[in-house]
């Protein structure tokens, strides 16, 4: 007879092993560093370009933005509309995308259009030339889409609170005004490409179903640009971190809202402090997933919001802690409130053992999902390779979820869980 | 490219079950697809499915916890919910597959129907209202549009609800009789994928879902929207920054013969930067600051649209003639070949890519059964590759009809 009431058994996830698959790195002529995965069934690949050109680099605001955006637009061989017929006559994707330390070119392609696919991307990296036309195009849309994005209060929420974190010069915390569009120059973005792309330190990865002669032709066309490896004086930038000195703010964006962005961060330190993996467990159980305190208790308990959830977000220099919702206007004070009481909570009271096995279990668990494909594996060593770490951070990592103790939990909440520790924000 | 493989079985109580074997992945996903969305609605009680997706993890007849235990498990769930079906799925490590067969098949048996689960769900479900729709920059768009291109099939209204009040007034007695009424194996379609064994899961379809009853197979009798006969325009003002368009036109059913033609006249006008509405209206005539082509995807009838931002300064006057321009173009003059090939390779492309992960390839095989033929996941690309340029220009001469056309005129009031 079934019985339904009673769970089938399981393996622990903590049982298992996991493995990050190595990577292969090659040295190309110019001492460029090519790191390859090589897994997967379809045919499919992705190609990174990683460039040091974030907008910790830039002496102004948005020209690493720009530059990486208008590479596409314009060679001297090809203008915008050749480029982009190219990669999508391939059914190709070429996305770039600029952070605060790196910007990146990022190539989708089935691997049997690769070689028709490297020679372009090259011309980008070599002989981009920022036509005047595409810059005017970039500057007003761009403007227009900014206008748009004020509208929202999450949009807001989100830029104040990391300038609240770590000032508005540090490049994680700065951001753009409507008017920072209409100052920028062609010269100033072409100085900076020559400077931080055709001249810049670059790293390569590949990942996928890696077609026998693809070292050799990465070789080819990217061995002999002038792109290098080392760390020149010009990449020796250290930008000050200086949080803002009041905690509280409150911004009225939309006087009609009806529901108010809120966001409760603190400082945290990065990757390489032995705290960094400890937390990511402790944030879990907080607020990191679906089952987790804030929101058993904001959403499924009271209903105050459709999604609450605590990160540490991804920066190279420092991190931070951030917990962000969007909630009904009238209940903004009262979710702030359970907010605080859920820090309390983890700091007066150890985790029982059965939730901290639930926690353990599914973060090993859905850490093996997402070790599934070379592209995630490709992703993971990046992120590893770019924070200068290796693989022991993996493995710590999972040996931390699988043996941290409630009491080292407690203590860490009771080291960083202190809410006048916290700024706090909320938009309306 | 290579084909999918799959094995299907039926159980007596009308449970459709699929099982796909990849040994490359040491994750299983169970996935199962109820034949039911907003369309199955009725007029004055709409965002019911989707309000019945919250309360599926509200807690079941014999489980009151469906978090905690998939979590022990290892494993990650999500559903969402369309106009026309609703998807749960569940990924996690395949040694513990039995845990996903044990919750969905509790939850599909009998929902523990909680008054208190129901008053959270109506508050999370408004939330996610205002959080999307209402607190957001031309947020009412689409439940204009809707009402706007559909005068009688209910795609007219949209998947969270026409109003916040049909959410809020919802009752218990209404979510019993929805979930019987849908939430039956007759009604199911479940999928299981990944590193997993066809006679286990075979096995343990038959232990868990088995003796669950049929319920009544539901029959959908829905009005066809009748055919447009003259074009319709509605003009708002909101404060908004710029000034928008959107413009929408009827096109066929999901497993209409020209449904590939029209998916790729979506592609030739609006997919990349290099279509035809990107590079003449925002790049040549600098007349939008974005604009988009794409089609709603829909089962029954579904829309094709066109909408974009206006640059600040030009009319809506202007912005109109420029598109009309660019449609009257692909139903005058056949595409080039090279833009039929690049359509055709971003396609097989975009397959491709979304083939790789196991959860995607589960929930395609499940919406593809549901639509009569799971073997369509190996069939549609050459459907796709099948397509001529002579077949575009027909179905652009069909779907760009004038009588067929569907305007929203979004003015901000700045």
């Amino acid at each position: 007879m079934l019985n339904r009431k009673i769970a089938p058994k399981i393996t622990d996830a903590v049982a298992f092993n996991l493995v990050l698959p190595p990577y292969q790195k090659y040295i190309l002529k110019n001492g460029v560093e090519l790191y390859t995965v090589d897994l997967g069934a379809q045919d499919t690949l992705m190609l990174n370009w990683v460039f040091f050109a974030g907008n910790c680099y830039e002496e102004k605001n948005l020209v690493a933005n720009a530059t990486n955006y208008l590479l596409r637009n314009g060679t001297s061989k090809r203008n915008s509309f050749a480029l982009n017929e190219h990669f999508e006559y391939y059914g190709a994707y070429l996305n770039r995308q600029c952070q605060n330390e790196t910007a990146e070119i990022s190539l989708h392609c089935l691997n049997k259009h690769v070689n028709e696919l490297l020679p372009v991307v090259a011309e980008l990296i070599a002989d981009s030339t920022f036509p005047l036309e595409e810059l005017e195009i970039y500057k007003k849309n761009m403007h227009q889409r900014l206008q748009v994005n004020l509208k929202k209060n999450d949009f807001v929420a989100g830029r104040l609170i990391e300038a609240y974190l770590f000032g508005k010069e540090h490049p994680y915390g700065k951001y753009s005004a409507l008017e920072d569009y209409t100052f920028l120059q062609q010269e100033e973005i072409k100085d900076f490409y020559r400077k931080y792309y055709q001249n810049g330190r670059c790293i390569i990865f590949a990942a996928g179903k890696l077609p026998e002669t693809l070292v050799k032709e990465i070789e080819h066309h990217f061995g002999s640009l002038n792109l290098h490896t080392s760390k020149k004086p010009e990449y020796n930038i250290q930008h000050i971190i200086t949080p803002a000195v009041e905690k509280k703010y409150t911004v009225t964006n939309d006087p009609n809202g009806v529901q108010g962005a809120i966001r409760i961060a603190r400082n945290f330190p990065n990757r390489h402090h032995p705290d960094f993996q400890k937390m990511q467990v402790l944030n879990n159980v907080f607020g990191g997933f679906f089952g987790s305190r804030l929101m058993e208790n904001i959403r499924e308990d009271k209903g105050y919001t459709y999604g609450i959830y605590s990160y540490l977000l991804n920066q190279i220099q420092e991190s931070a802690l951030l917990i962000s919702t969007e909630a009904g206007s009238e209940v903004c004070q009262a979710t702030i409130k359970e907010i605080y009481k859920e820090m309390r909570a983890l700091c007066d009271e150890p985790i029982d053992e059965e939730e901290l096995q639930t926690t353990r279990n599914f973060m090993i668990g859905t850490l093996l999902g997402d070790l599934d494909g070379p592209f995630h594996v490709a992703g993971r060593w990046k992120s590893i390779l770019l924070n200068n770490l290796d693989e022991n951070y993996f493995y710590n990592g999972i040996n931390t979820i699988k043996t941290i103790t409630p009491e080292e939990l407690q203590a860490l909440a009771n080291k960083y869980l202190h809410p006048e520790e916290f700024f706090e924000l909320v938009v309306t | 490219m290579t084909m999918i493989h799959f094995e299907k079985f039926l159980l007596k109580n009308g449970l459709r079950v699929l099982v796909h074997r990849d040994t490359s992945t040491p994750m299983a996903v169970l996935n199962i697809l109820y034949d039911v969305g907003a369309r199955d609605e009725s007029p004055e009680k709409t965002g019911f499915a989707h309000l019945f997706e919250h309360l599926m993890f509200g807690g079941s007849t014999n489980i009151s916890d469906f978090e905690t235990p998939l979590q022990l498990a290892g494993g990650e769930n999500n559903a969402f919910t369309t106009n026309d079906l609703t998807n749960y799925y569940i990924q996690l490590p395949a040694e513990n597959i039995e845990t996903a067969f044990w919750l969905e098949s509790d939850r599909m048996l009998s929902l523990a129907f909680d008054e208190k689960s129901l008053e959270v769900q109506r508050k999370v479900v408004s939330e996610e209202f205002k959080e999307h729709y209402i607190n957001k920059p031309y947020g009412d768009v689409w439940f204009k549009m809707r009402e706007l291109a559909y005068t009688v099939h209910p795609y007219r209204w949209m998947t969270i609800g026409k109003e916040l009040s049909h959410i809020e007034n919802a009752q218990l007695i209404d979510v019993k009789n929805f979930f019987y009424t849908h939430y039956r194996p007759a009604n199911a379609v479940l999928v299981i994928a990944g590193n997993v064994q066809v006679e286990s899961v075979y096995q343990l379809a038959e232990k868990w879902f088995g003796n669950i009853p049929s319920g009544k197979k539901y029959n959908r009798h829905l009005t066809p929207e009748p055919k447009q006969t003259k074009a319709r325009k509605l003009e708002v003002r909101a404060d908004v920054p710029l000034d928008a368009l959107y413009k929408c036109y009827h096109m066929g059913a999901r497993l209409d013969k020209d449904y590939h033609a029209v998916d790729l006249i979506t592609e030739v006008l609006g997919s990349g930067d290099s279509s035809r509405l990107q590079q003449a209206l925002v790049k040549e005539k600098k007349l939008f600051s974005n604009i988009e082509c794409y089609h709603t995807g829909s089962t029954d009838a579904g829309l094709v649209v066109i909408e974009g931002k206006l640059i600040k300064g030009v009319s809506m006057e202007q912005a109109e003639i420029a598109i009309e321009e660019e449609i009257t173009k692909t139903k005058t003059e056949k595409i080039t070949d090279k833009e039929l090939t690049k359509v055709k390779n971003k396609t097989e492309s975009a397959i491709l890519f979304e083939d790789m992960s196991v959860m995607n390839r589960a929930t395609n095989l499940a919406m593809y059964e549901l639509l009569g033929d799971a073997n369509m996941m190996n069939t549609e690309l050459e459907k796709y590759q099948a397509v001529t340029t002579e077949d575009i220009l027909t179905a652009s001469q069909q779907v760009f009809e004038h009588n067929n056309s569907n305007t929203l005129q979004y003015y901000s009031n700045n």
